[in-house]
């Protein structure tokens, strides 16, 4: 699962303008998936609120900047209880702006215990390279650009580098020896994801790259270059599950932004800088499915819900996920 | 607090206008819903300092729920009444901190899923206004131009994507003497018809020398202090770990123009309002010169309404990949040119978008050249839709078939 955050416009992926912008989605991909062109988010458009209810298949209501666990069961722990499955089998790797609670609910009936684990590859890059003095690369942290200075509060960098050396296994020296060579946070975030198929072979991995949301920032180019470096990354990931043994041919991936963006015309935004006026063009968005037994060379044309992923997920995986309120896609279960 | 137990020295905060506007309007205001009325005096507080057509919005605003029967107002707000409010809203100073009062509105609007309904109220309650106003029509049309792509030399990027279907794709523009031309051509247009805020020249740099007195000028050079001040302010607010983004939104709201060096009274205070606004507010103004040029062009348009504006993109500093802050952290950016230029050119249709929701629409002209380059599109009125020309021209005359 790796949604193509945050937030795409189509008329810069895959409308015509758009197009040459994902070039890897567009014809390694598509021929191979069922792609949804309109999937619909009607909940709050905040990044993190908003892939906690693609997580859990509930619009849920909290605070987009609040340390918070989503309220309603999210995928992991329906797919973690009802097929007892070890945490080991359920991981995510997200950005470390307020994602650190995505990973399991506040529900009594399932929650601690029950979720994902989080991986959050900026923190354990900062924690790596606190033996040099954290205070140099706390710039490194700021990636809410709604907010473009604000850096999430850091508790100590004990369990990052518990996670970097049991987790992802690997030394601190060579950890930052790689990131040294990568140009942005997402590409480590990939980085990490292959190190966690290598390391557990997890049944469920959900990724969120995060880098598109630089166009908070007013800069165009940004947004483009972030939506380019996705479209790479997809498609890496797809070779990397195609190359593996223990995921080709038995994996299922779905790609998704978690919205839109505010169109040019709307009085009320400034084109593709936000996502703050709830028009049309910032709730709806597209959803590409791949593997096996999924239709190929598909295009699904009516209106989905985002909510639909958790039940979809729920169908083909085998677990009920009955707090949910989407419904699952017949196209794809 | 209901709006109906509103009383005219719960306004003695306001700056004079404001306060006037409020109590001359409180038996209007009292039977207003709350979710309404706090966004109205979101306006009337800063009354003082809006520019002539903003105030004159204001105004019209009021001229237009006054005139309303009890019945007609009732029907108008309908929208707006409906809105429910938690009941942490009642606690809220929503009388001497609108704003603040809006930021929390919004968030419970999403977090409630009113926001569509809301924004429904909203569009219905613009077009009710406007269907109420007499045209208001510019006293000349309006002539917006963009500069972009200084400093680069060459580019693959397909230029004016967006524009060029809009008007002519000038391919043979002689550059010579091309921003002097432009500058000159703003400033005549000021002198010949002098308007307060009526003219505008923003620049990503530093103002060029010879700006007429009658134009607007705001630089982003001339902001670097006010900047300056500004980011420490934000890192002030983020390193005392309290309240985090909405705390943050919070202090940006109530800044003054004093807090970051620019006078906020006196002649200067209407623009240093705004300037102090477009840094506080703005996403991006403070780090990005390309972010600052379109959020002013965008902001002039939408608040002063000019009749001219020129707006020239410069090269912002360039995003630092991640693996070169870890190798040299303390290193100063460089420029990037290339990208500024893709930023210019959405900066540029977003700015004849802008331009385009204004009276007078249909007579407005529009031009955006490639600095020092044989490229420029322009629209207006006399123009074609979607036409090349490749006949050698000057600056001079594309103005002369604009204007």
């Amino acid at each position: 699962m790796v949604t193509f955050g945050g937030g795409a416009r189509d008329e810069e992926t895959f409308m015509p303008e758009g197009q040459e912008n994902i070039p890897h989605l567009l014809t390694e991909l598509l021929p191979q998936a069922s792609f949804f062109t309109q999937v619909v988010n009607r909940g709050i458009l905040g990044h993190y609120v908003a892939t906690a209810s693609l997580a859990t298949g509930v619009y849920e209501r909290f605070n987009n900047f609040a340390d918070v666990r989503p309220e309603n069961p999210t995928v992991f722990e329906y797919f973690r209880k009802d097929l007892k499955r070890q945490a080991r089998d359920a991981w995510v790797v997200a950005p470390s702006n307020g994602f650190n609670r995505i990973g399991e609910s506040s529900n009594r009936s399932y929650g601690q215990g029950l979720g994902a684990g989080v991986i959050l590859p900026k923190r354990l890059l900062t924690a790596a390279l606190d033996s040099g003095g954290r205070t140099s690369y706390e710039h490194l942290l700021r990636d809410n650009y709604e907010t473009p200075l604000y850096t999430p509060e850091l508790s100590g960098s004990e369990f990052e580098l518990q996670q970097l050396d049991e987790i992802v296994k690997l030394s601190v020296s060579d950890f930052v020896t790689h990131a040294r060579n990568l140009a942005s946070p997402d590409e480590l975030s990939v980085y990490v994801a292959r190190q966690l198929m290598r390391q557990f072979a997890p049944s469920l991995l959900w990724i969120t790259l995060h880098g598109i949301d630089v166009a908070h920032s007013g800069t165009f180019s940004l947004y483009i270059e972030g939506i380019q470096r996705s479209d790479r990354l997809c498609a890496e990931i797809w070779k990397a599950i195609q190359t593996d043994p223990e995921y080709a041919g038995k994996t299922t991936m779905f790609i998704l932004p978690d919205f839109g963006r505010d169109s040019d015309t709307d009085a009320s935004g400034n084109g593709f800088q936000h996502h703050r006026t709830g028009d049309a063009l910032s709730r709806t968005t597209w959803m590409l499915v791949m593997g096996p037994g999924v239709r190929q060379n598909v295009v699904v044309d009516r209106p989905v819900e985002s909510v639909d992923l958790v039940p979809t997920l729920g169908s083909l995986l085998g677990f009920s996920t009955r707090l949910s309120q989407g419904k699952p896609l017949p196209e794809v279960v | 607090m209901l709006s109906s137990d509103l009383k005219p020295e719960q306004f003695r905060t306001y700056p004079p206008q404001g306060r006037q506007l409020a109590i001359a309007h409180i038996a209007l205001l009292k039977q207003l819903p709350p979710s309404f009325v706090a966004l109205l005096l979101r306006e009337v507080i800063a009354y003082d300092w809006k520019f002539p057509a903003e105030q004159k919005d204001v105004t019209q605003q009021l001229a237009y729920l006054d005139a309303l029967s009890n019945e007609q107002r009732q029907e108008a707000m309908a929208g707006f009444a409906q809105i429910r409010l938690s009941p942490e809203f009642e606690g809220l100073d929503w009388v001497n901190a609108p704003t603040k009062f809006s930021e929390r509105l919004t968030a419970h609007l999403w977090s409630s899923h009113q926001i569509d309904g809301f924004r429904a109220a909203a569009l219905d309650y613009g077009h009710r206004v406007d269907a109420s106003r007499t045209p208001n029509t510019p006293p000349i049309p309006r002539l917006g131009i963009v500069v972009i792509g200084q400093g680069v030399a060459s580019s693959t990027y397909s230029l004016f994507r967006k524009l060029r279907k809009q008007g002519v794709y000038f391919k043979a523009v002689k550059p010579d003497s091309g921003l002097q031309i432009l500058l000159d051509a703003v400033a005549a247009r000021a002198t010949a018809h002098p308007i307060p805020f009526g003219h505008w020249y923003i620049d990503g740099a530093a103002q060029e020398p010879g700006s007429s007195p009658g134009l607007t000028s705001v630089s982003y050079h001339a902001l670097e202090p006010a900047r300056a001040a500004i980011l420490k302010k934000m890192e002030k607010v983020i390193k005392s770990g309290t309240g985090g983004p909405e705390a943050l939104h919070d202090q940006m709201a109530d800044l003054r123009p004093e807090e970051i060096g620019l006078d906020g009274t006196g002649d200067e205070a209407v623009l240093n309002h705004f300037q102090s606004s477009l840094l506080a507010e703005g996403s991006g103004t403070q780090i990005f010169n390309t972010s600052f040029v379109q959020w002013a062009a965008r902001e002039a348009l939408r608040r002063a309404q000019p009749v001219t504006l020129l707006a020239r993109f410069t090269p912002r500093q360039r995003q630092r990949p991640m693996g070169e802050l870890i190798t040299s952290p303390q290193q100063s950016p460089e420029l990037d040119p290339e990208g500024s230029l893709i930023d210019a050119d959405m900066g540029a249709y977003l700015t004849w978008i802008n331009q385009q929701r204004l009276s007078g629409a249909e007579q407005s002209s529009f031009l955006v050249w490639w600095e020092d380059h044989p490229e420029a599109v322009a629209i207006a009125p006399t123009l074609p839709h979607g036409a090349v020309s490749t006949s050698p021209i000057d600056l001079h005359q594309v103005l002369a078939q604009i204007t």
